[in-house]
């Protein structure tokens, strides 16, 4: 529900050099900022990030920025109105797609310009590698993965799965800006606030970075959709034994309009490609089932599966610690199972 | 060190970062937190190599053999460290470096960055530093990046791939994993490059004959005096983030195990209870 139409949008812009008296107006002095990229636009993951940020502006009784880095439509800004209290602008003929080098620069001269108190970013590998970069650039401090954010006599508090998912440390930013990249899809969605109409576009110096030059950008997702917003997902591990039955797992996940993913183990065997990956290194997804066939189910692969609404599994060993992890399972060799449970199932949800 | 190949007139001098960590493949049920409340009990299990050091580092053992060069390995650790660096030099790294962590506390991804910088501008140049991604133990997943900006290079992360350009000597190209897929890049070096596990880059294992070998190789050993890291700056950055709280998750789901007579009823039983909530889905 976007009311101003662009035009209006436009009379607000401000250039840059106005920033400092624009926010002397406002009686939050102090900014939290939500990175939004253009290339991503607002997804799940956006929704997560800026959720986040509406959170901990609050907690901290700060002014919640939302700042889109990158391409930046009308109707991209327009959605983006609803979720904070002002937005900025980066855009630039540079920032067309992700550039790591490039990207970096940006986001740092735009914290130079907001001066936040703490940023944060969603958990794609783009965000990843900019935060540490990010804070030592701003000579704050960082962290990752963040669970749960909380705010507190102006210090960032942050709680996030270590050793592999075995224990969960809550840390405490002391430097700041606190420079965050947060498990995007598990924070609640942002809530619609009124709409703001405080535009400021900033003006970036960027020069294009010859270090690193990209050749190509390839994408190996299994359809239109992506792992992490999979309804149902059937995943393989190293009890698969090679790359054939992963077809016959694929045949299984049709039927149920799921996708497919792995353990590290499976993908490092090469059976299947890196982006399959779930786990502490690989994808955090949220199915409404996740059907695990041959794995072990070690502390790191749980790390992906944790918002997963049920898990099942089908193993040989009923020791497996997958089990510990499931509401339902079968101890059986999957090769008995898989074949027959697809008949079942194409009768059943006919 | 390796004569170079065909064609390539440099040797690229390529530095490993690597990190000694609690076995990460200890059981959840076995991991114990320490009286202090503020980390692992480090007693509960064996210290390895960090998974992802050890694809870093055969990354650069595929690259030297492929191309030539010079291979170092450096870590910042208790003495207990050295472990992993006869492991490196058991695979026939050519040179290795401990810096001696005199530290009361543990060493967080900025201290250690500002360490390894300062060991790196006394060993002279690299071409390439090569990290893993992020360590099986905090996983903060934030060394290599820092190090790149200590050191003022670029830096690319999730590499699982690296090769030596054919013409141009002081590029590397790299395949590197992202969320959706993966990109080739094309990278001047010096550069920092942080590396993730895929099928190519699985760690191999030393002959007998080297692991011997190794415990007889010298080695450097530095202090932090030594280095002349500034004690002010590493309390600085021992102080940028504080763990306020560790805690073992309790998790209790319970497993409804599906039984039947025969398979075949246990696979209906198994069928209706998936269609249950694919349904509901
Ligand atoms: C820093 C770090 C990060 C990591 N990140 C990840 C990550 O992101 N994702 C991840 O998955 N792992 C990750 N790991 C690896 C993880 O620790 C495990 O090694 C891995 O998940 C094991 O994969 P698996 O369960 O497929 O294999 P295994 O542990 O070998 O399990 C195979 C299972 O198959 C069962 N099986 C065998 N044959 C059959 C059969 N015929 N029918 C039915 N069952 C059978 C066995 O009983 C066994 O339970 C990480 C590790 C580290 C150290």
């Amino acid at each position: 529900m976007w009311l101003a139409p662009a035009a209006q949008v436009e009379n607000k812009v401000i250039a840059f050099r106005l920033l400092p008296t624009f926010y002397k107006g406002s009686s939050l002095t102090s900014v939290v900022v939500s990175c939004i990229f253009g290339w991503t636009g607002i997804d799940r993951a956006a929704l997560g990030v800026l959720g986040a940020g509406q959170r901990l502006s609050r907690d901290l009784a700060y002014k919640h920025v939302g700042l889109i880095v990158g391409p930046a439509s009308d109707a991209l800004i327009a959605e983006a109105t609803k979720f904070s209290d002002s937005i900025a602008v980066a855009d630039h003929p540079l920032l067309d797609s992700y550039h790591s080098e490039t990207t970096l620069t940006a986001l740092t001269e735009v914290c130079k310009q907001l001066n936040p108190k703490a940023v944060l970013l969603g958990n794609d590998t783009y965000c990843q590698e900019l935060v540490p970069r990010l804070a030592h650039r701003l000579g704050g401090s960082a962290a990752g993965d963040a669970l749960k954010l909380s705010g507190r006599n102006e210090t960032v508090l942050v709680t996030r799965s270590v050793y592999g998912g075995k224990a969960q440390a809550t840390i405490k930013l002391s430097r700041a800006p606190a420079i965050l990249w947060v498990r995007a899809r598990a924070q609640e969605p942002a809530q619609q606030q009124a709409l703001t109409t405080d535009l400021t576009r900033l003006t970036l110096t960027l020069e294009p970075n010859t270090k690193i030059k990209l050749v190509d950008r390839q994408t190996e997702m299994q359809g239109t959709a992506r792992l992490e917003d999979a309804r149902v997902i059937v995943s393989g591990g190293r009890g698969l034994g090679g790359s054939e039955p992963f077809t016959q797992l694929r045949a299984l996940a049709e039927i149920m309009g799921g996708q497919m993913a792995a353990s590290r183990a499976a993908c490092d065997a090469g059976w299947v490609p890196a982006e399959w990956q779930v786990g502490q290194t690989g994808k955090k997804v949220s199915p409404q089932l996740y059907l695990a066939i041959a794995i072990s189910g070690a502390s790191q692969h749980i790390m992906g599966i944790a918002d997963a609404k049920t898990i099942a599994a089908i193993n040989l060993d009923p020791d497996a610690p997958i089990f510990q992890h499931c509401q339902f399972g079968l101890v059986e060799d999957y090769r008995q199972v898989v074949g027959p449970l697809r008949e079942k199932l194409i009768e059943l949800l006919a | 060190m390796i004569s170079p190949a065909k064609g390539l007139t440099h040797l690229m001098n390529i530095l490993v970062c690597l990190k000694q960590i609690l076995d990460p493949e200890l059981p959840s049920r076995d991991f114990r937190i320490d009286a202090a409340g503020r980390d692992a009990d480090r007693n509960t299990a064996g210290l390895v190599m960090n998974i992802f050091c050890a694809n870093a580092l055969e990354t650069a053992l595929q690259f030297r053999e492929k191309h030539g060069g010079k291979i170092t390995v450096i870590t910042f650790g208790v003495p207990s460290a050295e472990e992993i660096l006869r492991k490196a030099l058991a695979l026939r790294v050519d040179s290795a470096v401990l810096i001696r962590s005199d530290l009361s506390q543990r060493p967080n991804p900025w201290c250690i960055a500002r360490v390894l910088a300062a060991a790196i501008r006394k060993l002279g140049d690299f071409d390439l530093v090569l990290t893993g991604r992020e360590s099986g133990d905090w996983g903060d997943g934030q060394t290599g990046a820092l190090l790149a900006e200590e050191l003022g290079r670029p830096c690319v992360s999730l590499a699982d791939e690296l090769k030596a350009d054919t013409v141009n000597t002081a590029l590397v190209r790299i395949r590197r994993q992202t969320d959706q897929g993966w990109e080739a890049l094309e990278a001047s070096t010096p550069l920092v490059i942080t590396v993730t596990n895929n099928e190519h880059n699985v760690p191999r294992i030393a002959k007998t004959r080297d692991v011997m070998q190794a415990f007889r190789q010298p080695l450097t050993t530095w202090s932090l005096a030594e280095l002349g890291v500034d004690a002010q700056s590493i309390s600085e950055d021992l102080a940028c983030t504080e763990v306020v709280e560790l805690a073992i998750p309790i998790k209790q789901t319970h497993c409804e195990w599906v039984t039947g007579e025969t398979l075949d009823d246990r696979i209906s039983l198994l069928a209706k209870r998936i269609a249950t909530v694919v349904q509901s889905a």
